[in-house]
């Protein structure tokens, strides 16, 4: 199926999950990104249950924050 | 090394000074090392001690500058009593490789701004060149 990833268009095979996906894409702490399928914000306890479909638009980012 | 322009330095420095005591953050957006603008972003802690993006203003920064073919090249934040140097928190808090991490100190007369890479807990200091 062919997707975008971050803005990037991949071709990915079917079925992936968005837990999946975090991981074929080597993202680290995946715990600590916020993921956007098609300009929806998902809640981290869907990613297994939602799987990507073709043309889907996901985004995700790091979460970003400190301390002085 | 990532090289920032003049008038983007200035931006960021009177974010931190405008945001003081409260902690700045924002996003530098640009290409290949090269900054092209800043994006102040809301820090929603509204700590003097702590910064965290807004996720929603984070990927509207990131649609941004995708549209432009641009990439988020840094993110930068106050530390409105404290030296130019990571925390603890924010090496812990350091999840995207990435990126560059500026801070600006205002700890000092005049202000000093430091860029950082931060992997897993590794601090390596950042040539920032002005133009």
């Amino acid at each position: 199926m062919k997707i975008t990833i971050n803005g990037e268009a991949k071709e990915l095979r079917d079925g992936l999950s968005i837990t999946e996906l975090l991981v074929v894409e080597n993202v680290e702490m995946p715990e600590m990104v916020s993921v956007q399928l098609n300009d929806e914000f998902l809640k981290q306890d869907e990613y297994a249950a939602t799987i990507v479909k073709e043309g889907d638009d996901i985004n995700f980012l790091y979460f970003m924050g400190g301390g002085a | 090394m990532i090289k920032i322009p003049q008038n983007v330095y200035d931006d960021i420095v009177a974010h931190a000074l405008k945001d003081a005591p409260i902690e700045a953050c924002g996003y530098l957006a640009g290409l290949n090392g090269e900054v092209k603008y800043a994006i102040a972003m809301k820090n929603i802690d509204n700590s003097a001690e702590h910064f965290s993006f807004d996720p929603q203003e984070q990927f509207d920064a990131f649609k941004k500058t995708q549209k432009e073919g641009l990439r988020l090249l840094a993110a930068y934040h106050s530390h409105p009593e404290t030296p130019a140097r990571p925390s603890e928190e924010d090496i812990k808090l350091a999840y995207d490789p990435s990126i560059s991490y500026l801070i600006i100190s205002l700890a000092g007369e005049t202000p000093d701004v430091k860029s950082f890479k931060i992997k897993n807990g590794i601090v390596e200091k950042e040539e920032i060149t002005y133009e």
